[in-house]
């Protein structure tokens, strides 16, 4: 499926191993949490990336003990209605302080784009077929929000311009 | 709504129009009424007919939600069994 | 576009600035976008229904329902004025408001939406999440920064939760709707304890401000009181620990049953003290500096508030007493609906939109013309929705209390019903509503007509009766002195009665009566507890202190004896 990254569609290096395949030797590997835990002790000598698929019910603290050798962990949205993808990342990065690929697969559509990013994701798994062109104009529509963000593009968020207002004195 | 239907008992089919909302109602030729007079009364099998021409309504952008409305036919015409499909049909029933 | 003071206006509402008004058109031009792609089929119904939704786009029986927001119930006379022109030229030239202070029109078309959208943009208005799996309005009592129990005026932090919660990106997709309300007064007139997340206001010894924050109140088929979870927050601490209730329940609510989708039931599975601990743990795992609420920030947004100029006048002026006693009606309007306010000379009064024969709630496009008018002219041009479905004026001189009155009489606005058993609070129901269950408006109509003698509106005294069409109870009959739940029994419309609810600081659910009335039953099923209570009550008791006083029984004995 097409990988898309800041609107753009990128190469995908990434392949998913079910939790009985065989691990491919070199290739980066995003397994489930269960195998993950299952075979901790001989994946954390393997060369090659390792990454993690997470249901949307996941809690982030059970991926926590793991994050330091992952390098992506892929967030699973189940119906675009289901948010809990948005804190599971917003989680990892903010408690966590998780810096590795985040990637959201599964169901959302392109006015989530903006969502997702702002949550901390950093690619996102576009349906076969969909025009990239329309996740990209996602990210144009506003150019304006009122809550931080993950990333530090606004180090104020828009409720934070007020403060350059200077209260008037004297009421 | 998995009801059982006698084949005999009359309905007409109801859905909205996508454009601007309006309920309106299957009638001759497939063609989609703000009239409930001009419903067509269906029975038996002209439900899966029906809600298959509903079904490409739908695809062309022209409606939505189409379904099933049982009717009670008399000598001065019909009129749908629930009060919901009557205010449907009729308006809000204000004083 | 224009220049930041689009909309010069002394009314206390919040003046938007650049970074607002971008905001707004820049939803509009999205929304735009997206009804061409569902009109084109590029989008399906099911893609964008929630997409609609989060426009306050609803479809429902005879058309589409367009809600519009009316943040934290307030609103200008400019604003006032183009919502009438929306109702004349997009609608039916009529709007409902509604128990949440929004307004509704019942008949827009999904392609000229996006106009209606533009137009609200215009005057610094939206739909935006008033409908959807997201934070809803956050709404008020009608008397802020009038009322003379008011501790401190909560618009400040409305607004800021309003801004706070538009488009946030974590919790946009929520397992259901969310609703907050807040109160700065001592009688909280917002009925904080029956929503999602309630807020009181409050001032510690030195001065400063802080909220008691309440959570898991709500209506519906599991209605519940809303528990505290927190006695003090430091104003600093609201955003951060707004996002940390928030994120524990978009991640644990049950997401996969609508009826135990909403933060009420997370609250009643964990327990109190196991959702306390979830949400402190998780507030005290916030970056502190990202989400503080700087008092720097809140005097900005403060400043965007404009303070009304007070004149100094004194009390109960002479000419009022003797109007009063020459216009016996004008009498009767001024006793029923006005409100003391905190400035000498001034006070607060209610247009009551329950006239006799009318629909709860509406008001016609000519009527918020001549409202937003007298606003202009009498009260600093600010208007209030209260969630009775009424509107108030909230600083009219007194002195200017005959000349309003007379204004607001030329259009039928001046019933003296306020809180009377004629002002009562109706869903738009069957009539209107893909979800009703049976018909609101209709019941409500024919309760009125049978108790239409003022005389006998006065000997009642103060009573709520609220009426739902159906479960979702946004007419909140759950908290109705007398509520009415509208029920379907075999295709039937059938009407449940709970007694004793109250939605203010005693909230409590009503208790149910017993079998359900017909349809033709209900209105006078209505008399018969009526009947009862005058029979029973004390001098001066309201209907709800003789309810409590008496109980259950009586009431029942009287409705079900047998025929």
């Amino acid at each position: 499926m097409p990988l898309l990254e800041n609107g753009h569609i990128k190469a995908d290096s990434w392949v998913r191993a079910g939790d009985a395949d065989t691990l491919p030797e070199s290739a980066p590997a995003i397994l489930s949490l269960a195998r993950l835990r299952r075979d901790w002790d001989s994946l954390s000598a393997r060369n090659a990336p390792l990454g993690v698929l997470l249901p949307s019910d996941t809690k982030p603290e059970d991926v926590a003990p793991y994050l330091g050798r992952l390098a992506l962990v892929a967030i699973e949205f189940p119906k675009f209605r289901d948010g809990r993808g948005f804190t599971i990342a917003r989680t990892l990065r903010e408690r966590l302080g998780y810096q590795g690929e985040i990637r959201a697969v599964g169901h959302f559509i392109p006015d989530q784009y903006v969502f997702l990013l702002r949550t901390g994701f950093t690619t996102a798994e576009i349906p076969e077929g969909a025009n990239p062109a329309h996740w990209a104009e996602a990210l144009t529509e506003f150019k304006t929000a009122y809550q931080p963000a993950i990333t530090d593009d606004q180090p104020f968020s828009g409720l934070h311009r007020h403060m350059a207002v200077a209260p008037k004195t004297g009421g | 709504m998995a009801k059982e239907r006698s084949p005999t008992a009359p309905f007409v089919i109801t859905a909205n129009r996508l454009d601007d909302g309006r309920a309106v109602w299957f009638g001759a030729g497939a063609h989609w009424s703000e009239k409930i007079a001009e419903a067509q009364i269906l029975r038996g099998e002209g439900l899966d007919q029906a809600l298959a021409l509903a079904q490409q309504a739908e695809k062309r952008q022209e409606i939505v939600g189409a379904y099933a409305v049982d009717i009670a036919e008399s000598p001065a015409g019909f009129e749908p069994v629930r009060r919901k499909e009557q205010i449907r049909a009729h308006g809000p029933s204000i004083l | 576009m224009d220049g930041i003071e689009a909309l010069p206006s002394r009314a206390g509402i919040y003046h938007y600035d650049e970074y607002d008004r971008e905001f707004v058109h820049g939803r509009v031009e999205q929304f735009r976008g997206q009804v061409a792609r569902r009109l084109t089929g590029e989008l399906s119904e099911e893609e964008f229904r929630p997409l609609r939704l989060m426009n306050g786009l609803y479809l429902q029986v005879h058309a589409y329902m367009l809600r519009v927001a009316i943040p934290y119930g307030v609103l200008s006379s400019a604003q006032l004025r183009q919502l009438a022109h929306i109702a004349r030229i997009f609608d039916r030239g009529y709007g409902h408001f509604t128990t949440r202070q929004n307004i509704q029109y019942n008949w827009p078309a999904l392609k000229t939406a996006p106009d209606i959208l533009a137009a609200l943009a215009a005057v610094d208005m939206h739909a935006i999440q008033t409908s959807g799996n997201c934070i809803r309005n956050v709404t008020t009592d009608e008397y802020v920064g009038a009322s003379p129990d008011e501790v401190a005026d909560p618009r400040v932090y409305a607004e800021i939760l309003r801004q706070w919660s538009t488009l946030h990106p974590e919790f946009s997709f929520l397992p259901r709707k969310f609703k907050i309300a807040i109160t700065g007064a001592t009688h909280d007139r917002a009925a904080v304890k029956i929503h999602d997340i309630g807020i009181i206001v409050k001032k510690n010894e030195a001065g400063e401000i802080g909220f008691e924050i309440l959570a898991g109140g709500g209506l519906g088929r599991t209605p519940l009181i809303a528990v505290t979870v927190r006695e003090w927050l430091p104003e600093a601490d609201l955003l951060g620990y707004m996002e940390a209730i928030l994120r524990v329940y978009n991640a644990q609510a049950e997401r996969a049953n609508i009826y135990r989708a909403r933060i009420k039931i997370l609250v009643q599975s964990l327990g109190r003290e196991r959702f306390i601990a979830a949400v402190e743990q998780e507030f005290a795992a916030i970056p502190k500096d990202k989400f503080r609420l700087d008092p720097a920030v809140v005097a900005g947004i403060q400043a965007r508030f404009p303070q009304p100029a007070f004149l100094t006048l004194p009390d109960n002026p002479p000419g009022l007493a003797a109007q009063k006693l020459e216009n016996p009606d004008f009498a009767a309007w001024v006793d029923r609906n006005t409100h003391r306010h905190k400035v000498k000379g001034y006070v607060s009064a209610v247009i009551s939109l329950k006239p006799p024969g009318g629909v709860p709630g509406d008001a016609t496009d000519a009527q918020m013309e001549a409202v937003a008018e007298l606003a202009d002219r009498h009260s600093f041009g600010e208007i209030r929705v209260t969630h009775i479905q009424n509107l108030v004026l909230a600083h009219i001189r007194q002195d200017e209390l005959f000349t309003l009155w007379q204004g607001l009489k030329a259009q039928g606005l001046a019933t003296p019903n306020n809180g009377l058993v004629t002002d009562i609070i109706a869903c738009p129901g069957l009539d209107y509503c893909a979800l009703a269950n049976a018909r609101s408006i209709p019941v409500a109509q024919r309760i009125a007509e049978r108790f239409k003698s003022l005389e006998r509106q006065h000997e009642i005294g103060e009573i709520f009766i609220n009426i739902s069409g159906c479960i979702n109870a946004c007419g909140h009959h759950h908290v109705g002195h007398i509520g009415i739940l509208g029920v379907d029994k075999k295709g039937t419309e059938f009407y449940q009665i709970t007694l004793g609810g109250s939605a203010t600081n005693d909230a409590v659910v009503g208790d149910l009566t017993g079998p359900a009335f017909g349809y033709d039953e209900i209105a006078g099923a209505i008399e018969t507890i009526i009947t009862v209570y005058l029979g029973l009550r004390q001098p001066g008791e309201r209907f709800i202190e003789t309810y409590r006083r008496v109980g259950l029984a009586p009431f029942k004995e009287a409705l079900y004896a047998a025929a």
